[in-house]
């Protein structure tokens, strides 16, 4: 039974998705996917308390052993990694409002909630399995839901955003599925232990290089590296804010991960970085990112596209940390995917909150609301003080170790430059706080019945915005875990 | 009460006063609030006072709660240079906090119980940057204080006090992010640890190029200490209501940034290494060019208020020399200097506090004759005005001595050039402050209407009482002289 729960994490959503098809009524699929998505949490909690300190959990699908099964395989990082997402959905789906705008109709959300679902098990397969091919088989599960999830926006723009999304990410899997068959070509193998083991890379190897290039430029269409990122801030800007959310705390979050599994693991770092000189590529278009995206954010002038812009130059901390290749930088970087998640997914939901009771979040809109709601605004503030990365934040402890590993590697412009772009994080998060607290609403605007959003939708931002605080202080399972997991990673392993 | 506890203690009391303020205002109990929280200031002082004789004797209470990063901990030490900048803080918020009753109330501000709740978490900052017992800590309080006195700078909401405050916050972020937190990862770099110790961090045989670098990057970086050209906030700053600018920005928040340059020149870099450096020299050339040329801005702004910003941006320059020298003389010069520019200083805003509040004037051209009908506060004025020029007998005058002799000491080609540099700024001192009190005493009121609609008589009781006394611990400082010698032995 023990070895069983690690397949269960993937089975369970997957199943229960059209589960909640037959059940349809709308509180009781709810109440269901959360209670799937809680058990998923309490397993994902369990394997990664199994596997600190260097365990790992093999599991073989149907008792065949790998190569020819598929192997579901669970060390520290993909353990991470299941914490991560299951605890961004439970907080997202316990996320609720009776009623209010930009909402799924009533007869159709039990769907909604299957989708979800599926979403779920997919980026939980992506993390949890071992097999090249498998990952494909899941990357498109996430995908195709996703696009879904963002085409509920309500919006007619969400249509097309998802369109755009769906076309870009259609792409993406492309050039993933060719570079897996490029590896299979070379190595006649699908599992990822046994490919690398067999995979000997080398600069004259035409197409091991084109495999690499593919996969690389496949998931950074994924994970919206600079300048591949035009699908992500009309996806997160028109989806639903509970997906956006979702979406943008874990799907970038498991892309990244499968970015650093392919260079690390796959490939190898000494290939990648030493002979490639792949971060030659990495590091400029992440200090890009940081620093056009940050500087698009400040000229936004809706919320959601504003944290979006944002998302895409966070990514580019991350990028930069993987770029570095060193265990400082890359837990500096793997330490980010769990702190931006939990500031961005925080920040959406109060995003949510604001959609919820004044019905737009243009800063327009939001001007003088910081008295009327004053919860929702004080979760903005402590959120974007966390994306400037203030001291006892998780923005500060992202940014310390990312520094650090920058300056080992010796790159003392590229560490100022990070210090700097936070500044921008600061000009775009200002923006906010001044239309909240300063400026008066418009005469037409003004609203005198404007209430602090409900407790069900409070409390889980709250709860996220509270982590950003707690695990600014606290490290342990943060950086501690992805320190590990670096480790594990520049030694080539999963 | 072991001296751990008391840390937590003096810590934790301006945080309770926050919340008592909350839930006094809530309740609509002003009167409450306020005494409730007076009283919790008077407690703080006296749990940082008492933390004074363990630290007299050579002990260093500690205070260690958890690890935040790896090999970096939230952790409190009470050194000499903390236990004095916690006294002028903790002490200086009582009186402060009578003196804020009266001129909040005689002033008619609103949202009164936001603006006495983040004024007790700014001095929690305060005190937090005091006691902090490594760089991480540090920098931790030095952004709260920065991020907690955001409103209180804001406090009127206006778009004016809206401009100020992007000022405020844009040039104290931008200088501790791109400068100290940089300046500290580069520590942590080459040392591998950021806590605060005697002798210092740095290995001795650092390179000067880089000492140089790091030093002018702590400097700059502690942006509270307004060393020019990062200097603008200040008086920006002088938007917000009086008491704000008397306590934070003439005592809690621009000392935090010297208080953080002493620190690190002590602790960090060491004054061995510092001594007779190239890093150590180009600092007190830009310290001595900040106090000249502030000084000389000074005299020239009409604004009270203003006038004295800039009075303090060129007296905080005065730290930083200090600490530039690297110099034990130079340190306690510099220690001594908080302290007593501190009481000089507030008293001098509680002044402009009180004038505006008796007669809503913040130019100086307008204070004619002003002098006769408040003598309590010109008077006070006046002593505070000596303290800070450096007149004996009173507090400012032994910073400045000290200041002088460590000078000589220094052993650079041209050491006398910053004695000369040293009194010119005094001299100074004289021509933007005394003409004040010269105006309030002997010039004719303006003539003939009478004064306007209304007597002017002295401000409220509870405006005058407070700087009086702190007119009169100017005086009381410079008897102190040896306690603080004794403290601040390095």
């Amino acid at each position: 039974m023990r070895d069983q729960i690690v397949v269960l994490a993937v089975v369970l959503p997957l199943l229960a998705a059209p589960a909640c098809v037959l059940l349809r009524h709308p509180r009781v699929t709810r109440l269901f996917s959360l209670g799937v998505v809680a058990a998923c949490f309490a397993i994902a909690v369990a394997l990664l308390v199994e596997v600190r300190g260097g365990n790992v959990i093999s599991y073989q699908l149907g008792g065949w052993p790998p190569p020819l099964g598929i192997e579901y395989r669970v060390s520290v990082i993909n353990a991470y990694l299941l914490v991560l997402v299951t605890a961004m959905a439970l907080v997202v789906l316990s996320f609720h409002s009776s009623g209010g705008p930009h909402r799924v109709p009533e007869r159709r959300r039990h769907l909604y909630y299957a989708v979800f679902l599926l979403c779920i098990s997919g980026l939980l397969g992506i993390t949890i399995t071992g097999d090249a091919f498998n990952i494909f088989v899941f990357l498109e599960i996430s995908s195709l839901s996703s696009y879904i999830l963002v085409s509920l926006g309500g919006h007619r723009r969400a249509v097309m955003s998802a369109f755009y999304y769906l076309v870009m990410g259609t792409i993406g899997g492309v050039f993933f599925m060719l570079g897996v068959g490029l590896l299979y070509q070379a190595t006649g193998t699908l599992n990822l232990r046994d490919i690398a083991a067999r995979l000997e890379p080398s600069l004259d190897d035409r197409s091991t290089l084109l495999a690499l290039a593919l996969l690389v430029v496949g998931i950074s269409i994924k994970l919206a590296v600079f300048p591949l990122h035009h699908w992500l801030p009309n996806a997160y800007s028109f989806a639903p804010p509970k997906v956006s959310a979702f979406l943008a705390a874990t799907a970038t979050k498991v892309s990244f991960y499968l970015l650093a599994m392919i260079l690390f693991t796959i490939f190898g770092a000494p290939f990648v970085f030493g002979e490639l000189q792949l971060h030659m590529v990495l590091m400029p278009l992440s200090i890009l990112a940081m620093f056009l995206a940050s500087g698009a954010a400040i000229f936004q002038t809706d919320l959601r596209r504003l944290l979006a812009y944002s998302s895409v130059a966070q990514i580019g901390y991350m990028t930069l940390g993987l770029s570095t290749a060193n265990a400082v930088g890359l837990a500096g970087g793997l330490v980010h995917l769990f702190n931006h998640a939990v500031m961005k997914g925080g920040l959406f939901l109060v995003v949510a909150c604001l959609l919820y009771r004044v019905g737009s979040v243009h800063l327009d809109a939001l001007a003088g609301v910081g008295r009327r709601m004053p919860l929702s605004s004080a979760a903005l503030v402590v959120g974007g003080l966390s994306l400037i990365g203030v001291p006892g934040t998780v923005g500060f402890v992202s940014k310390w170790y990312l520094v650090s590993g920058v300056l080992e590697r010796g790159w003392t412009a590229a560490a100022v430059l990070i210090l700097l772009s936070s500044l921008l994080a600061l000009v775009y998060v200002g923006r906010v706080v001044e239309a909240l607290y300063f400026r008066r609403p418009a005469a037409d605007h003004v609203r005198p019945d404007l209430r602090e959003a409900p407790l069900g939708m409070l409390a889980p931002t709250w709860i996220l915005i509270a982590a950003a605080v707690v695990f600014g202080l606290t490290t342990d399972w943060t950086y501690g875990v992805a320190a590990e997991a670096a480790e594990l990673l520049l030694q080539g392993g999963i | 009460m072991n001296s751990g506890t008391t840390i937590a203690v003096a810590l934790l009391l301006p945080v309770a006063a926050a919340v008592s303020c909350q839930v006094f205002g809530r309740l609509r109990h002003p009167n409450l609030r306020d005494l409730a929280t007076s009283l919790i200031g008077v407690g703080t002082f006296a749990a940082v006072w008492q933390l004074g004789d363990d630290v007299l004797r050579g002990g260093r209470p500690e205070l260690v709660l958890f690890e935040v990063l790896p090999g970096v901990e939230l952790a409190f030490q009470v050194e000499p240079l903390g236990l004095l900048y916690g006294l002028v803080a903790s002490g200086l918020w009582i009186a402060t906090s009578i003196y804020a009753v009266g001129y909040m109330r005689g002033h008619h501000e609103r949202n009164q119980t936001r603006f006495f709740t983040f004024f007790a978490l700014s001095i929690f900052a305060a005190i937090g940057i005091a006691f902090a017992r490594n760089l991480f800590t540090l920098f931790l309080f030095y952004e709260a204080l920065t991020l907690l006195t955001f409103p209180l700078v804001t406090h009127h909401g206006t778009d004016e006090a809206r401009r100020a405050g992007r000022v405020y916050l844009g040039i104290l972020l931008f200088t501790s992010i791109s400068f100290l937190l940089f300046a500290i990862l580069f520590t942590w770099r080459l040392t591998g640890t950021v806590e605060f110790a005697p002798g210092g961090i740095l290995a001795a045989d650092t390179s000067s190029g880089m000492v140089t670098v790091l030093l002018l990057l702590y400097a700059f970086g502690a942006g509270k200490a307004a060393l020019m050209p990062f200097h603008r906030w200040l008086p920006n700053a002088m938007v917000a209501p009086t008491p704000v600018s008397a306590l934070l920005h003439a005592v809690a928040v621009v000392k935090a940034g010297v208080f953080a340059i002493l620190k690190v020149v002590v602790y960090v870099f060491g004054l061995d290494l510092l001594r007779g450096s190239t890093g150590s020299l180009a600092l007190m050339t830009i310290a001595s060019f900040t106090m000249l040329m502030a000084a000389v801005v000074a005299i020239r702004q009409d604004n009270l208020k203003a006038r004295l910003a800039y009075s303090t941006i060129s007296q905080l320059a005065y730290i930083v020399l200090g600490a530039a020298m690297a110099t034990a003389t130079g340190i306690l010069a510099g220690g001594m200097q908080i302290a007593m520019h501190a009481a000089g200083k507030i008293t001098l805003f509680f002044c402009a506090g009180a004038i505006l509040v008796a007669t809503h004037r913040k130019k100086v051209s307008e204070l004619d004759g002003l002098g006769r009908t408040m003598p309590w506060t010109f008077a006070a004025f006046f002593v505070a005005s000596l303290s800070i020029i450096g007149i004996p007998p009173l507090g400012g005058s032994w910073a400045k001595w000290y200041l002088m002799v460590g000078a000589l000491e220094t052993g650079f080609a041209g050491q006398a050039a910053f004695l000369g540099v040293l009194m010119l700024s005094s001299l100074l001192a004289v021509f933007y402050l005394m003409p004040i009190v010269v105006r309030g005493f002997f010039a004719a009121p303006p003539g003939g209407d009478g004064g306007g609609p209304r007597k002017i008589s002295e401000a409220p009781l509870l405006c005058v009482l407070p700087l009086v006394l702190t007119a009169l611990l100017s005086l009381a400082l410079f008897f102190a002289a040896p306690d603080l010698v004794d403290l601040l032995r390095f």
